[in-house]
């Protein structure tokens, strides 16, 4: 279990699991998930790009729905699941869209995808599926100024189909 | 065959150990002043330097934008990198290649042509010499210049340059990694700047005790002259304080910018210099029919997803700088200038989230810089708030563009006009003499502002008149550019400067001219057009899309098409769309062709040509910036929406140029090309034209009812 020093005066204790390990958090239940991913954990690749529940740069997953992290305080996550990009592949290796991401070369600066990767995730544990309409609707959340949006949609198709275990050329 | 004359960076830079090392377990160094700004340039540098020296690509270690060594090769930017570093590399890995080749044939007691490089081992007759790059390494000075001597490959020779290597810095990103934003270090200190809202703004006061109260732990409060500051060990701590001073700033003086900045009226009110430039023979009479219309584009703003981030260390005199700048040599020269550290300063380029322009990394650079020398012997991380990232921001520049033209009676322009008002579209650190740091002006003693900014001159692209001047066939063109200046806030270069807006008037008023005329807008267009490339990017997107489609025209669906060659000697590009239009404008599908030469990685470029229509599309349809109660009122991205994903139409590339050519940049060509593709799409959808920029749903509305 990971503790990080206590941060004010507050004795308060918060108890999270961030990629399958319970964490023991001191201090300042109001500081948001993110800061703590971020500065306490080492977690670094969910992202900061507003703070303001707008751009989506910093979505995780709490018990398997995509959040924003920025804005949540750890305080009110008491207990929950926590799961960033570096836990995505469950310990095994990249995860199925983020290998998707590589074969499809969705991305220019890399900025937004942690925050897509999430998303996209959460939309394939239900729908391997998608059409590119649920692709849309499930990203739309998500802001990338380097306009990889397109390839990201295939790149969900493609992981989608190989999480069917079909390999499906017809989604390249 | 590429013609071996030496490319300016390697007369700037000329010893090949500038460009080239060998290193332990068969790395191979290549070192490059051009910065990886998310475009994908490492990955086409690599792939040169892999093809020039015959190595796997895998093997090579790109040093990029670090002042402490390699070469100099001033700013990234205007789409000229693969030609000019990718030059200087292909030459000096020729040369290397060409060295060790001699020198082994030399120890082999062989003819060097008898020899070939196979992944960087000498090879003889199909057999293995025992002789490699690496053991040959320390018996040749790469300490040498380059002599440009050695041969480099022919197109038709490439195995690696035309193939899609897989970008170099994807798999580290996809993890999670490889940004400025995740550095650490044990002695880091985190800081905001509380920013100016305008020119010259004095802070009265700043309610020290309320911001340290939402920080609700302990942080520092540095003032001097205008500039505060705020530091402390936890960042989240600091971000917060950052977030309530700048309610709590209480700003005076200087110059508050009025509600209608963003306005033709406002940029037309301002001081301007204005010249005359007459190309071709003028008509001997002027009375033929005459077409004329004016068009806008707002100040807009680069809006790059991750907020601007720098680190800084000062210990024992010196200065070393971390930042995603475009221009680690122009930063390190200005840092040291206005921090009186003369050959002590070193930039060390690291990566951010995706560069389109003048951002604020130099800007924090100087923030981070500063605070160092304040708090020697730490580490001092700054980044800009989201706010700040809208504010306190350089802006894209205005344009008013006025087109006239005077037809023939064979209904072809006799005379051409362009009239193009803009502030300057450069104010990076080090133009007009100045250092152009934010911050430096809100400390004491701040230099003073140059008395004149001029634009970038012609020769060097133009800034507001980058594509000013059409490429079609006009027998006699005036350009007449006013340099809105001085203006009391810092524009400077937005994705294609003055491109982006030319081409969006040029092509909306061809397709004017074509209905003027009577005429088909493509083929109008081809009519006026004798450049062979030109011709055949605009053919293949009207081939395409399946120009000009059957929708009636003022019926709520439209295709437009929309050309240009950037900076008219970078790539060509034609773009098509097609439209509905409502009470909103939906993008259905865009095609484009572009012919950029020899392409070192065609996905790349793709990508890049596919994420400029976005960002363009975006530009043309959401994008201005507000300004109320004397500052930039559109702070976060509810009030300044872009294109999201729900609004992504699909979108197809066609390359249409042909690998013997040289290459030619690709990171902008798409921009006015969309735009004006867009433009003319809507005007045929509404049956009425809308001239200024966004084509928001406030002005369809207007149009509609008009
Ligand atoms: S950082 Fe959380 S949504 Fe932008
Ligand atoms: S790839 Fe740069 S913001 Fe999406």
């Amino acid at each position: 279990m990971t503790t990080t020093p206590a941060t004010a005066d507050d004795t308060t204790e918060t108890i999270l699991i961030v990629n399958g390990a319970p964490v023991r958090l001191a201090g300042d239940p109001t500081r948001p998930l993110l800061a703590v991913l971020r500065e306490e954990l080492g977690l670094v690749g969910t992202r900061f790009g507003c703070g303001q529940e707008q751009c989506g740069a910093c979505m995780v997953l709490i018990d398997g729905e995509p959040v924003y992290s920025c804005s949540r305080e750890i305080g009110a996550l008491a207990g929950r699941s926590i799961v960033t990009v570096e836990g995505l592949g469950g310990g095994r290796g990249l995860h199925p869209l983020q290998q998707a991401l590589l074969d499809e070369q969705a991305g220019q600066c890399g900025y937004c995808l942690s925050g897509m990767m999430i998303s996209g995730a959460a939309l394939l544990e239900r729908n391997r599926r998608p059409s590119r309409r649920e692709i849309l609707d499930a990203l739309d959340r998500h802001l990338c100024r380097c306009g990889v949006h397109n390839r990201v949609v295939r790149a969900v198709r493609r992981a989608g189909a190989a999480m069917d275990g079909l390999v499906d050329e017809g989604t390249a | 065959m590429i013609p071996n004359t030496l490319p300016q960076s390697l007369i700037d830079n000329p010893l090949l150990s500038d460009w080239i090392g060998f290193e332990p377990e068969g790395r191979v160094r290549v070192s490059t002043g051009k910065v990886e700004i998310g475009q994908g340039i490492l990955t086409a540098l690599v792939q040169i330097a892999a093809e020039e020296l015959d190595v796997a690509p895998s093997r090579i270690r790109t040093v990029s934008g670090e002042t402490s060594g390699g070469p100099n090769e001033g700013v990234t930017a205007g789409s000229t990198s693969v030609a000019m570093s990718g030059a200087a590399i292909r030459l000096a890995c020729a040369e290397v290649r060409a060295l060790f080749l001699a020198h082994g044939a030399d120890r082999l007691g062989v003819p060097a042509e008898s020899l070939v490089v196979e992944d960087g081992r000498l090879r003889r007759d199909g057999r293995d010499t025992g002789h490699d790059y690496w053991s040959l390494a320390a018996e040749i000075d790469l300490t040498r210049p380059a002599t440009g001597g050695a041969p480099a490959k022919s197109p038709t020779q490439y195995r690696v340059v035309g193939t899609d290597l897989p970008r170099v810095d994807l798999p580290a990103k996809i993890e999670g990694r490889g940004f400025i934003h995740d550095m650490v270090a044990p002695d880091l200190v985190h800081a905001r700047i509380v920013h100016r809202p305008w020119r010259d703004a004095r802070l009265a006061s700043l309610d020290e005790a309320a911001v340290r109260r939402a920080a609700g732990l302990p942080i520092e409060i540095l003032r001097e002259g205008d500039f505060a500051a705020l530091l402390g060990e936890r960042e989240f701590a600091v971000q917060r304080a950052a977030l309530i001073a700048r309610e709590k700033a209480v700003w005076e003086g200087g110059t508050p910018l009025p509600d209608d900045t963003n306005s033709p009226d406002w940029v037309l009110a301002q001081p301007s210099r204005t010249r005359v430039v007459d190309t071709g023979t003028p008509p001997e009479r002027e009375d033929g029919e005459v077409v004329s219309a004016t068009y806008w584009r707002p100040f807009q703003t680069y809006g790059s997803i991750g907020p601007s981030c720098a680190l800084a260390r000062f210990e024992d005199g010196q200065l070393t700088v971390w930042s995603h700048t475009q221009n680690p040599y122009a930063l390190r020269e200005q840092l040291a200038r206005c921090l009186g550290l003369d050959g002590a300063v070193t930039v060390l380029h690291r990566q951010a989230a995706g560069c389109y322009g003048h951002n604020t990394a130099d800007d924090a650079a100087f923030d981070a810089a500063f605070l160092a020398t304040r708090r020697p012997g730490r580490t001092v991380r700054v980044l800009f708030t989201r706010e700040d990232e809208f504010m306190a921001a350089p802006f894209g520049a205005a344009m008013v563009i006025g087109l006239r033209a005077v037809l023939g009676p064979d209904r072809r322009p006799a005379s051409w006009t362009i009239d193009i008002a803009s502030p300057v579209h450069s104010n990076r650190p080090g133009s007009h003499g100045h250092h152009g740091f934010r911050s430096r002006e809100a400390l004491p003693d701040p230099p003073p502002q140059p008395v004149i900014r001029n634009d970038n001159p012609d020769a060097a692209g133009g800034g507001a008149t980058r594509n000013g001047y059409a490429l079609y066939d006009l027998p006699f063109h005036r350009l007449i550019h006013r340099t809105v200046d001085p203006v009391p806030l810092r524009t400077s270069s937005l994705r294609g400067l003055g491109a982006y807006a030319n081409i969006f008037a040029i092509e909306s008023f061809m397709d004017e001219l074509a209905e003027a005329a009577g005429a088909d807008a493509v083929a109008y267009r081809l009519s006026l057009m004798s450049d062979p490339r030109a011709r055949a990017v605009i053919e293949a997107a009207a081939e395409m899309c399946g120009w000009p489609g059957d929708a009636p025209r003022g019926e709520g669906r439209g295709l437009g098409l929309g050309f240009g060659r950037y900076k008219n000697r970078a790539a060509y590009m034609a773009v098509a769309a097609e439209v509905e239009v409502d009470e909103a404008v939906r993008l259905v599908r865009i095609w484009g062709a572009a012919d950029c030469g020899l392409v070192i990685t065609p996905d790349g470029a793709k990508n890049q040509l596919e994420g400029g229509i976005i960002q363009a599309a975006s530009w043309a349809l959401k994008e201005e910036l507000r300004f109320a109660d004397g500052k930039v009122a559109t702070t976060n991205w509810d009030d300044y929406p872009i294109l999201r994903f729900s609004e992504m139409p699909e979108i197809e590339i066609r390359l249409v140029g042909e690998s013997r050519d040289p290459p030619l940049g690709v990171g902008e060509a798409a921009m006015g090309p969309t735009a004006a593709a867009i433009g003319n799409a809507v005007a045929r959808a509404l049956g009425t034209r809308i001239r200024a920029l966004p084509l928001s749903r406030e002005r369809i509305m207007a149009a509609l009812l008009a």
